[in-house]
C-alpha cells in the first residue's frame, strides 16, 4: 500500500469526519453550524491539493517559471468559498429567528417545545 | 519537496489539534475563536499548495468575516452549550463506517503532486499553454489572438478559449471563460444579503 | 469602545489605508493574486471596523442600510449590463469583444475589469448589510 503517498488524503479525511460528526453529534444549533463549516473547509483542502503539480508555481504567468499548478481546482473553491460564507450568514440568522421564537438552541428541547 | 513536505505535515497537525479542539469545547464563543484560527492555518496550507487566489480569499472570509458573524450571532442567542458532555457512539459507528468506505476509494488515487495525473494532463495544459504563449508574444501582434469570435474554427468553435494577456491564469478562468458562472455566483452572494434583511431587519421594532 | 485611545486611533489611521488596499485587489486581480471577491471582502472591512470600533449606528450615518443596498443590486446590474452590450451588439452573451472590435485582447481586458468591479462593489456591500442585520440587532421583539 503507496501509505507514504496517500496518507495526506487520509488526513483530510479525518478533519472531514471531524466535521460531520460534530453536524450529526452534537444538539446545539450553532455547533452544527461550525462542524459545517469544519466540514466544507475540509473538503476545499481535498481539491487544491489535487492541483499540486511537484516543482510547479503559483499559476500566474511569469517569464522564469518551468511549471505551473493547476489553476482549474482554484477557480471552483473560489466560487465555492464564498458561497460557503452566504450560507453561513442565512443559517445563522435562521438560528437567530429560531431563538426568538422557542428561546432556545438546543435541539432537544425545541423538540419538546414543538410537541407541546 | 523536503521543506513543503514539513511545513504542510506541521500545518496539518495543527488543523487536527484545532479542529478535535472546536469540537469539544463548550463555550461556544471559544470555538469561534478556534474556528478563526482553523480557517488561518487553511489558508497557510492552501498558500503551501500554491493556491495564492484561494489563500486570499479564505484569510479575508472565513478568518475575517465569518468569525464577525459568528460572534455577533452568539451575543444574540448565548454563548454555552447545555447538556453534559457525552460521546455519541452511533454517530461515532457512522462516521467511522464513512471514513473507512471513502479511505478504501483513495487507494486509486495519483500521488500529491505527480504531474503526469488525469487532472493535469486533461484540460489544464491547454489553458496554461494558451496565458503563456500570450503574455510572451508581444502585445503589438493582433494576428497572434486567435479566431474573432465571429468566425468559429473547425470544431465549431473558437479556437482559442480566450485572447487577451492576463497573468492571472486563476481570474482568466473565472472572468473570462466561465463568466456566465462568477454572473450566478454574485447572484447568490446578493440573495444571502436579501435573505439576512428579510428574516433580520425590523426585530427590534416590534412584531 | 470609543474611550480606548489607542483603539480609536488607530482604527482612524488604518482606515483610509484599508480602502486603498481594497481598490488595489480590485483593479489589479489580473496582475496577481486578487480580483474582485477578495477586494470587496477587504474593502467592506474597513467599514465594519469603523462599525465595531465606533458605534453602528455612526457607521450608518456615513453608509446608510439604502445606499448599501442599493450598492448591492448595482454591482449584479453591471455585471449584467456588461453582457447584454455584447448580446445587442451581435456576439455572445458576456463576449467581451464588442468593447474594443478592432483589438480583441485589449477589449477582453477591459470587459474583465468592468466585471470585477461589479464584482467588488456587490461583494463589499452585502458583507457590510451582514454585519448590520447580524451584528447590530441587540434589541429583541417581544
Amino acid at each position: 500500500m503507496r501509505v507514504w503517498e496517500l496518507y495526506n488524503y487520509w488526513i483530510f479525511i479525518l478533519l472531514m469526519m471531524i466535521g460531520f460528526y460534530t453536524i450529526i453529534a452534537k444538539p446545539n444549533l450553532v455547533k452544527k453550524v461550525i462542524g459545517l463549516s469544519l466540514f466544507q473547509t475540509a473538503i476545499f483542502m481535498f481539491f487544491i491539493s489535487l492541483g499540486k503539480v511537484e516543482d510547479g508555481t503559483v499559476p500566474v504567468a511569469v517569464s522564469f517559471a518551468t511549471a505551473y499548478s493547476n489553476p482549474l481546482p482554484h477557480a471552483l473553491i473560489l466560487t465555492a468559498i464564498v458561497v460557503s460564507v452566504s450560507t453561513l450568514a442565512v443559517a445563522l440568522a435562521i438560528i437567530v429567528n429560531i431563538k426568538d421564537a422557542y428561546g432556545t438552541i438546543e435541539e432537544e428541547e425545541i423538540h419538546k417545545a414543538q410537541e407541546d | 519537496m523536503p521543506g513543503f513536505i514539513l511545513l504542510n505535515d506541521f500545518l496539518l497537525l495543527l488543523l487536527i489539534v484545532t479542529s478535535l479542539v472546536a469540537l469539544h469545547t463548550r463555550n461556544l464563543l471559544g470555538a469561534a475563536i478556534v474556528m478563526s484560527l482553523y480557517s488561518f492555518l487553511m489558508s497557510l496550507v492552501w498558500l503551501n499548495l500554491d493556491a495564492v487566489d484561494v489563500a486570499f480569499t479564505e484569510a479575508a472570509v472565513g478568518a475575517g468575516v465569518a468569525t464577525v458573524l459568528f460572534i455577533g450571532a452568539l451575543v444574540l442567542v448565548g454563548a454555552e452549550e447545555k447538556g453534559r458532555p457525552r460521546i455519541h457512539w452511533p454517530a461515532v459507528l457512522l462516521v467511522g463506517l464513512t471514513a473507512v468506505a471513502l479511505a478504501y476509494g483513495t487507494l486509486d488515487m495519483p500521488a500529491i503532486g505527480d504531474p503526469q495525473a488525469p487532472v493535469q494532463t486533461h484540460l489544464a495544459p491547454q489553458y496554461i499553454a494558451q496565458n503563456v504563449r500570450k503574455i510572451s508574444a508581444s502585445s503589438a501582434d493582433p494576428a497572434g489572438h486567435g479566431a474573432a469570435p465571429g468566425a468559429t474554427g473547425t470544431q465549431g468553435r473558437a479556437s482559442d478559449y480566450f485572447h487577451g494577456h492576463v497573468p492571472n491564469m486563476v481570474t482568466s478562468v473565472i472572468v473570462n471563460y466561465r463568466a456566465l458562472d462568477t454572473l450566478f455566483e454574485v447572484a447568490v452572494i446578493f440573495t444571502a444579503g436579501v435573505s439576512l434583511v428579510l428574516l433580520l431587519r425590523g426585530r427590534g421594532a416590534g412584531s | 469602545m470609543e474611550d480606548q485611545v489607542i483603539l480609536r486611533i488607530v482604527a482612524k489611521l488604518m482606515i483610509p489605508f484599508i480602502l486603498v488596499f481594497g481598490f488595489y485587489v480590485i483593479a489589479h486581480g489580473e496582475l496577481g493574486p486578487g480580483g474582485g471577491f477578495q477586494g470587496g471582502v477587504v474593502l467592506a472591512s474597513a467599514f465594519i471596523l469603523y462599525g465595531i470600533v465606533f458605534d453602528a449606528q455612526r457607521m450608518r450615518m456615513i453608509l446608510p442600510r439604502g445606499v448599501s443596498d442599493a450598492l448591492a443590486s448595482a454591482g449584479v446590474i453591471l455585471y449584467a449590463l456588461t453582457g447584454l452590450y455584447s448580446l445587442f451588439a451581435g456576439y455572445r452573451y458576456l463576449d467581451y469583444s464588442p468593447l474594443k472590435p478592432s483589438d480583441a485582447a485589449i477589449a477582453e481586458s477591459w470587459g474583465m475589469t468592468l466585471v470585477e468591479y461589479g464584482v467588488g462593489i456587490t461583494v463589499a456591500a452585502v458583507m457590510v448589510t451582514l454585519f448590520n442585520e447580524l451584528v447590530e440587532g441587540t434589541v429583541k421583539k417581544g
